[in-house]
This record gives structure tokens, C-alpha cells and sequence, in this order.
């Protein structure tokens, strides 16, 4: 016995002198301490990992039998739409792969957006961990890039329309717009060049930014340590051997904490996956299973519920302005709506991070920001009618001022004194 | 404050009740009925892959609803040389163009495609087979009452007998066919149980394979908790 652990010492390192594999183990999960007062919101981040496994796995075996070819086989039918039938029939286990890789696309997004409200409860955002939040911004656009490439290639009627939806909206920049989205879709309509190239993007050159961002964020988290719902720094009460008194070790308390997470997580993945794979047409939309025909326009062309905010936000700019359409000004505010979010270490001014300890005026305008969110991802779902307008023109406007009041209301609200140190429950 | 949170909680409420209604019948739920699936299979052979593809799905899958190679071979199969085969058709495209005026679509997974908020794509079929009446202003003679001025004409007329529609927009039987009412509701309500189970042969498996997913995370949950709990006892 002594013997065998003679020689995985030895193996050890013989590794460690040429690799910091033991550095690592310790720097990332045996000695990263971690506050102990993690709660539920705390789960998210660990999901979102191991939805990003769950996407890379069944996203190359669906590539193995996918075809992005946009021209009719012999009944008929886009090759490309009845690759997929192929997986979802032919293919040993396909559905199986094809369903988690469809529900997984939603849970990715329903998992990174409670993922990104936790650090708005918290203001994990705040110094210092500002390129935290900065990286995980580009990470969510990214997921968004990803999410938009992928809907194409099914090349059903909404995976077509929907992107030649959002191709034409670079049509409206003024000069170049027109000559820009052609050279996007690499064609006069959403044709087999947009679905390869789609493709290109979907598999390859998003995933790989995605993987250099989720490192980056990690590698920036565990330089300065993990928030937590107190909202006060753990490494400022530190004992003789320089370990935070609030900290506990990533390994093995938060790996056992986080596999209950995990199987809880499963276990509604399953319900959906196994019982409601379309989810009532909101993750597989009924319309997809029409092939795509460039001849039929859809009388409603709605994307995934995981855009329709950011879409409700570009249908209410109704108005021309400096003489250059309202689409533009939708776009731009579109645009502005994704990316205002990465301002936030910048714009709150509050004297505390946590919601726990902020004034009524922070909570109010926090509450009024989801409200307005929600409503405006309903309404986006919808076609458009003159009251939706004016109700998706009024929660637009509450979506901005949630962030451009920032600076003015977090500063003038009552806030409660933060606890030296962090509290339990 | 609050009443304005109020204010933009119900506004959407007034936005939502525009939009015009589908009436849909529910189709009866015979996922199960072997013998209303095979009953489906022999009237979706005999009916409709004559215009039609189900180019999805093999003529060898049928043995899911129980109907052999050789009973596929010999009443089923008329369109292909070896079960293993998809169900294509020899009508060519363009000339189904040229007949109906729009190539009849594949039908292998139409029930998925025609769900809505009005109902599931079998409710749309079972609705739609069931509501063709005459109308002479169509070149085929017939219109139907989900799907207006459709280019298919009546396929079950012999059957169904013809329906005509009334000032109050509701159908009634001009000239009864060969079934019953009531026979013909359930002869269709067969072929949409066998649409359905078509356009998704795994799904009765995967409801199984789910319960036990389900219960093994349950037990995985149980001891996974335990763990956490032995680990967490000591932080305070």
C-alpha cells in the first residue's frame, strides 16, 4: 500500500515539476475559500458550466449526422430540415441528443439570466469585480450570437424568417446598411451560403470565444474572491494562517453543495425534456416544423422567448428621427439595451452592495426593471397592436431608466449599515 | 408608486384579448389503442400517400404499432421494393403543382407543425378532415372550414356524404355517405391517432424513459442531500 503511494507521490511530481497541476487543484477548489453564506441564487453559475458541457457534447454528435444544405432532396423537403427528422427517427438515440441540445439552448438562457439577476441582488458587479461582470457581458452577447446561428439551422419556416428578419435589420444603418446585410447573408435572401456559413459560426468560431470567455471569467473570479449576499469582502477578516474567517474551501463544501443543485436541475430538465420537449412551442416552435419556404410568409414571425425582450424594446421605436428611419432607432436601441447592462459597476453608486441592506428606492426601481422585462418578453411574443405598442414603448422606457437613473437614486437612498462580517440565513 | 407597478402589471392584460378565434374539436387520445393505430396506418395508406409523402418515416417502423414485415408487405406497402424503405410517392411535384395549385406537403409530422394556441396538430386534422363542405366557386367543388379555400378536395366524400354551410356558419349533411356519423368521426379519429404517433414514433417510449430518469435522480437526489449534509455540519 505504502508502496503504490510511493509512486502516485513520485507521478505527482514528476507532473508538478513540469506542470502546476497541484497549484492548480488548490488555487481553483482546495484552497479557494469561498464565503459559507452562499443561498440559492448561488447555484446559477455552476449550471450554466454544466449546460455549456451539456451543449458541446450533444452539439458534436448532432454534427456527425446534421447536413447544412439548403437544396430539396427528392420529396421535396430541404436536406437540411430532413437531417434533422433523420436524427430525431434514424439516428440511434438522436432524439434523445436532439431534444437536450434544444431544451438545453433555453435552460442556458434561463439559467444566465438568474445567473445575472443574482449579481444585480448582490451587486456582485461592484469594485472589484467589475471585469467579472465586463466578461460575463460579452459571454452572455456571445450566448446570444450562438443562440441566433444555431436557430437557422433546422431551416424550418421560423429559422428562416427569423433570420432574415434579423439580417434586414442591418439594412437600416444608413449608407452602408443595405451592401452590409448582403454581405452577412452572403446572398440576396437567407439562402444554403447564410446556413453554411451559420453553420461555420455555430460550431466552431462562437464556441471557441465562449470557452476563452468562461475562463477568463473564472480566472478573474478567483482572483478576487466570490461575492455573497451580504455583499461585505471576506478577505478583510483573515486568521493567523491568512484564511478568511468566512471563507470555506470550494472543495469539497461547495462541490457537494452544488451536485444537489445539479440533480434538482436535471430533474426539471427531465420533466421538461421527456414529457414537454416543445414546451408548449415556447423552446420548439410549432411553426418549425414546416420546412422553410421562401415563397410563404409567415403571418407571425416571433424569435425564441429568450430574444423577445430585446425585440419588444426594437418594435416600440416607432418615431423617425434626424431623418433616418424608426427601424434604425429600433436597432440602436436594441442594441443599447443588451450592452447598458455591462455599465452597471459604473453606474450604481450605492454605499452598500446587497440588496439586504439597500434603501426602498433601490428595491423599487429593481422591481419596476423585472416588471418591465417580463412584460416586455410577453409582449414580444405577441404581434404587435397599438396599446401593446404603447405598453412595450412605457416598459422600454423603464427598462433605461432603471440604468440612467442609477448614479441619481442609488446615491439618495436610505441604505442600512452593512455586518462586518457575513451572515447566516 | 405602487399604483403605478399596478398600472403597468394589468395594462397587458387589455393588449392580450384581440385576435381571431379557431374553434378546433378535440381528437380522441389513442396513443395506446393498437388496434385504432393500425386501423389509422391502413387508412393513411389507402387515402392519402397517394398525394402525400410520409417521407420521414419507414414502412419497417410500423412494427412499433404492431403490424409485421409481412403483413406490411403484403396490405401496406405500394409505393416501395423493400419495407426498410421511406414512405415516398411516384406523383411528381411539379405536376401535383400544376393539379392543386400548391404541391400537397409531407404529411410524416403535420400534427406537430399544426399546433397552436387553439389546440394540438391532431385537434387542427382531426377538425380540418372532418369540415370540408361544398362550395362551387372552388375549382375542386369543396372548402373547408379551418382551412379556407384549401386546393385539396374531399377525400372521404363517399364516406362523410356531402355537408353544406348554413347563413349561421355551421354544417350540416346534405347527402348522407356510406358511414354514420358517428363511424366517420371515429374512422378519422383512427388516422389522426395514426398521424400523431407518425410524427413522433418515439414519443410513447420517451414518456417511459422519463419516469425512470425521474425516479433515479429522486434516489441520486436523496443521497447526494445526505452527502451535502454530512460535509455542512460543522459550518456555522
Amino acid at each position: 500500500m505504502s508502496k503504490m503511494n510511493a509512486i502516485l507521490q513520485g507521478t505527482l511530481s514528476w507532473v508538478d515539476e513540469r506542470f502546476p497541476l497541484t497549484t492548480l487543484w488548490k488555487d481553483h477548489l482546495a484552497e479557494y475559500y469561498a464565503p459559507k453564506n452562499f443561498n440559492f441564487w448561488y447555484f446559477f453559475g455552476s449550471l450554466a458550466m454544466l449546460v455549456l458541457v451539456i451543449q458541446i457534447v450533444t452539439g458534436i454528435l448532432l454534427t456527425m449526422h446534421f447536413k447544412p444544405d439548403a437544396s430539396l432532396n427528392a420529396s421535396g423537403v430541404p436536406v437540411a430540415f430532413a437531417s434533422v427528422e433523420y436524427i430525431m427517427r434514424d439516428v440511434p438515440w438522436g432524439w434523445l441528443i436532439r431534444y437536450m441540445h434544444s431544451t438545453g439552448a433555453s435552460a442556458f438562457f434561463a439559467v444566465v439570466y438568474l445567473h445575472m439577476f443574482r449579481g444585480m441582488l448582490y451587486g456582485s458587479y461592484r469594485k472589484p469585480r467589475e471585469l467579472i461582470w465586463i466578461f460575463g457581458m460579452i459571454i452572455f452577447l456571445a450566448l446570444m450570437a450562438e443562440a441566433f446561428f444555431g436557430y437557422l439551422l433546422p431551416w424550418g419556416q421560423m429559422s428562416f424568417w427569423g433570420a432574415q428578419v434579423i439580417v434586414n435589420l442591418f439594412s437600416a444603418i444608413p449608407f452602408i446598411g443595405p451592401d452590409l446585410s448582403l454581405w452577412l447573408r452572403g446572398d440576396y435572401v437567407v439562402g444554403d451560403a447564410t446556413l453554411n456559413r451559420f453553420f461555420a459560426f455555430h460550431v466552431i468560431a462562437v464556441p471557441m470565444v465562449l470557452l476563452g470567455l468562461v475562463a477568463a471569467h473564472l480566472i478573474a473570479l478567483h482572483e478576487v474572491g466570490s461575492n455573497n449576499p451580504d455583499g461585505v469582502e471576506i478577505k478583510k477578516k483573515k486568521d493567523a494562517n491568512g484564511v478568511p474567517l468566512d471563507g470555506i474551501p470550494f472543495h469539497p463544501y461547495y462541490t457537494v453543495k452544488d451536485i444537489v443543485g445539479v440533480v434538482v436541475f436535471l430533474m426539471v430538465f427531465s420533466v421538461i425534456l421527456f414529457f414537454m420537449p416543445e414546451f408548449g412551442g415556447y423552446f420548439l416552435e410549432y411553426n418549425n416544423f414546416f420546412p422553410a419556404d421562401p415563397l410563404v410568409t409567415p403571418l407571425h414571425i416571433a424569435p425564441v422567448w429568450y430574444f423577445t425582450p430585446y425585440y419588444s424594446i426594437l418594435r416600440a421605436v416607432t418615431y423617425p428621427l434626424f431623418g433616418i428611419d424608426a427601424k434604425f432607432w429600433g436597432v440602436v436601441a436594441m442594441g443599447a439595451s443588451t450592452l447598458i447592462i455591462a455599465l452597471l459597476p459604473w453606474l450604481d453608486r450605492s454605499p452598500v452592495k446587497s440588496i439586504r441592506y439597500r434603501g426602498p428606492l433601490y428595491k423599487g426601481f429593481l422591481t419596476a426593471f423585472i416588471a418591465s422585462f417580463l412584460i416586455l418578453g410577453y409582449l414580444g411574443m405577441l404581434g404587435p397592436t397599438p396599446v401593446r405598442t404603447i405598453v412595450a414603448q412605457i416598459c422600454s422606457v423603464i427598462y433605461f431608466a432603471f440604468f440612467l437613473l442609477m448614479p441619481i437614486y442609488s446615491s439618495l437612498d436610505k441604505c442600512q449599515p452593512e455586518p462586518d462580517r457575513v451572515t447566516s440565513k | 408608486m405602487k399604483k403605478f407597478l399596478t398600472a403597468i402589471l394589468f395594462a397587458p392584460l387589455l393588449a392580450f384579448a384581440a385576435g381571431a378565434e379557431l374553434h378546433l374539436d378535440r381528437a380522441p387520445d389513442k396513443a395506446n389503442d393498437m388496434a385504432a393505430l393500425q386501423n389509422g396506418a391502413k387508412i393513411f395508406v389507402n387515402y392519402c400517400l397517394n398525394c402525400h409523402s410520409a417521407s420521414y418515416m419507414r414502412y419497417s417502423r410500423l412494427k412499433d404499432i404492431g403490424i409485421s414485415d409481412a403483413q406490411i408487405r403484403d396490405n401496406l406497402m405500394f409505393t416501395a421494393e423493400k419495407v426498410g424503405e421511406p414512405m415516398k410517392i411516384a406523383m411528381q411535384r411539379a405536376e401535383a403543382k400544376a393539379w392543386f395549385g400548391v404541391a400537397p406537403p409531407d404529411l410524416t409530422i403535420i400534427t406537430r407543425a399544426r399546433a397552436s394556441e387553439f389546440g394540438s396538430g391532431a385537434d387542427w386534422v382531426y377538425t380540418y378532415l372532418r369540415t370540408f363542405y361544398r362550395d362551387e366557386t372552388r375549382p375542386t367543388g369543396w372548402n373547408n372550414m379551418v382551412f379556407a379555400n384549401v386546393g385539396m378536395p374531399h377525400v372521404f366524400w363517399e364516406l362523410q356524404g356531402e355537408q353544406a354551410m348554413g347563413e349561421d356558419h355551421k354544417l350540416t349533411v346534405v347527402k348522407p355517405g356510406k358511414l354514420k356519423p358517428q363511424e366517420f368521426d371515429t374512422m378519422v379519429g383512427d388516422l389522426v391517432a395514426y398521424l400523431k404517433y407518425m410524427g413522433e414514433p418515439v414519443a410513447e417510449f420517451r414518456k417511459q424513459l422519463g419516469v425512470i430518469v425521474l425516479i433515479f435522480l429522486a434516489v441520486f437526489f436523496v443521497f447526494a442531500y445526505a452527502l451535502k449534509r454530512e460535509y455542512w455540519k460543522d459550518i456555522h
